[in-house]
């Protein structure tokens, strides 16, 4: 896909996210809004899975194991077509199957996470079994830096390279803020490029928010041969609305009518330009 | 079965062994076959079967959240995936990964927790599993088993490798002989298995404790003309209410008998249906007290809190007392 159709799509998406959070009157804005451009490239891009394709042990597997932005997660599966887009409109609505966290009841989701800490772990597993069965597919997970501290990561870390899983990658959005503060005052994970590497893992930073930037760090996989991968995707939280980026209320804040209205006239400026 | 019970001894083995031993032929004619352990191969008897298919078994190390999350991935993909770890720590180091990866995310991990209960003994209460059946019981999506003798440690991993469901499996490392040889007695997930059968009271036990409550039946016959039915309840959850409901109107005393705490456990999970379905007799949980054990093996353990030949009589003997 070209880089100008994906710059739209993450365009496209975002506005999707605030609708269907502000339809929901819950979510998390600032994390889907930086993580969008990473979703966006790996469903249009990256991954060999498709609707068609899901049932298939070939796939590539997408675990998010930041299950929180599910936002963003939903309104990618449903442009590529894993259900009508108008499922959306259910999000966390009372006996609804769309609830704020990624669960296998959807169709195109791999895991149930929510809990955080969790996908590493699940990604290592799965990408171990493609090793076994000398099988092609490749396993991406997204995290977000105010994760890092759970310790099943860094037990995975080193499951990771152990197993010399080069068919993994994981992403880090790195969007710098956690519901309680900046996350280099909750708990500094800094650097993290040099633990990961210190653990045997190759490491690429990559601006996470740029597609063109995202399309060439995922088309030079895998780093090196016989090491996990990992990007860390520098991301701003709320990206493409002004009055939330980097601003830490917008963690999972809901915009008000007035918001939303100036948050979609800001998107569409964008899109027009 | 009837009052006539018989117990073999003869070539008693530990059901851990049962387990390996199982596990080694299962995997000789599946590739799909997996251990995944946590420096727990020595422990869970699984060295001849590492040195034997070393494609089948993925070590993590020292780390039970990984290895659960791992078993879980591996078991997303159709791998017939066997988590092996001592209960005590799959059971509480691993509890979050049980809940949402293998559980809520279904993927139909095996998860075996060894050396269970005491069977660590005078190691004290970091090695003792006195809680993994009330802390896993309120899992959804989970099959909680605890095997009493060889026969069914054999089928509950056969069984349980060919159902794709989440399954928890626990036992012990001391021989323990065969409860009956009675070939028509089967196995069967959520099914408790009639050892002997008496009118006048039931002891229904789980896991390694059935043969105590086996011991204490044939006592009570022998010695005080009572006559005991003696439930092994392998599978306590889903816990088999329909046997649990003939019983309560059979019987005229009802004892529960587990290796764990009486906190949440089998006998808890007897006494809530039989209490929301009219059952007022007799009723006594036997298990381990609200404490730190006290120190000594296994065995001095059990027989410390009752759980043994000598403890179960005495305590079916006072039960009885109160007809």
């Amino acid at each position: 896909m070209n880089q100008n159709l994906l710059i739209e799509k993450s365009n496209q998406y975002r506005q999707k996210i605030l609708k269907y959070i502000v339809g929901a009157n819950a979510g998390h804005t600032g994390g889907s809004l930086s993580s969008i451009d990473i979703i966006n490239v790996l469903y249009n891009e990256v991954l060999n899975v498709s609707p068609e394709t899901f049932a298939s042990p070939d796939r590539d597997r997408y675990i998010q194991s930041k299950g929180h932005c599910v936002e963003a997660l939903f309104v990618v599966l449903a442009d590529v077509g894993f259900f009508p887009e108008d499922d959306l409109n259910s999000l966390c609505k009372y006996k609804s199957h769309y609830i704020g966290h990624p669960t296998r009841k959807i169709k195109g989701v791999e895991q149930n996470t929510g809990a955080l800490g969790h996908g590493l772990p699940l990604a290592v597993g799965t990408a171990i079994a493609a090793k076994l069965d000398d099988k092609d597919y490749r396993v991406f997970t997204l995290l977000g830096d105010g994760e890092l501290p759970e310790g099943s990561n860094w037990e995975a870390a080193l499951t990771g390279a152990h197993y010399k899983l080069d068919n993994l990658c994981a992403i880090i959005d790195k969007n710098t803020l956690q519901i309680s503060g900046p996350t280099a005052d909750v708990c500094n994970t800094d650097p993290v490029d040099t633990k990961f590497e210190s653990f045997g893992w190759a490491v690429k930073h990559v601006n996470g928010n740029d597609v063109k930037a995202l399309q060439e760090a995922f088309a030079s996989l895998p780093f090196e041969k016989g090491k996990p991968n990992l990007i860390i995707a520098h991301t701003v939280k709320g990206k493409g609305v002004s009055f939330m980026e980097n601003q830490l209320n917008w963690h999972h804040g809901v915009p008000n009518k007035e918001q939303y209205a100036q948050a979609i006239e800001e998107l569409t400026a964008a899109a027009n330009k | 079965m009837g009052n006539h019970i018989e117990i073999t001894a003869d070539n008693a083995k530990a059901n851990l062994e049962v387990f390996s031993s199982t596990l080694q032929e299962l995997a000789e004619n599946d590739r799909d076959i997996l251990a995944v352990t946590s420096d727990s191969r020595g422990s869970g008897k699984l060295v001849p079967f590492a040195k034997k298919y070393p494609k089948q078994i993925i070590e993590v190390g020292i780390a039970e959240q990984v290895l659960v999350g791992v078993a879980a991935g591996l078991a997303s993909t159709g791998k017939k995936t066997f988590a092996v770890s001592p209960a005590c720590f799959l059971a509480a180091r691993s509890f979050e990964q049980i809940k949402n990866d293998v559980a809520y995310s279904d993927n139909p991990v095996k998860l075996i927790g060894i050396s269970a209960g005491v069977s660590y003994g005078a190691l004290g209460s970091t090695h003792h599993s006195l809680h993994d059946y009330a802390a896993l019981r309120a899992i959804n999506n989970l099959i909680i088993v605890a095997p009493a003798d060889n026969f069914e440690t054999e089928q509950a991993i056969r069984q349980a490798s060919q159902i794709n469901k989440p399954f928890y499996l626990r036992f012990g490392k001391k021989p323990m002989p065969l409860l009956t040889e009675d070939k028509e007695n089967t196995f069967e997930f959520g099914k408790g298995r009639v050892i002997a059968k008496g009118k006048d009271l039931a002891i229904i036990a789980t896991g390694e404790t059935v043969y105590p409550a086996l011991q204490a039946a044939k006592k009570l016959k022998e010695e005080h003309n009572i006559e005991a039915t003696v439930v092994s309840m392998h599978t306590i959850k889903p816990l088999d209410y329909n046997l649990l409901k003939s019983l309560s109107n059979e019987v005229g005393a009802i004892i529960t008998v587990e290796e764990h705490s009486v906190y949440g456990g089998l006998g808890e999970a007897c006494a809530s249906f039989l209490l929301e379905n009219q059952f007022h007799k007799p009723f006594k949980i036997v298990g381990i007290p609200d404490e730190y054990t006290v120190t000594g093996s296994q065995t001095e353990i059990l027989n410390h809190y009752g759980i043994s030949e000598d403890g179960l009589t005495e305590t079916a003997l006072q039960l009885i007392k109160k007809l």
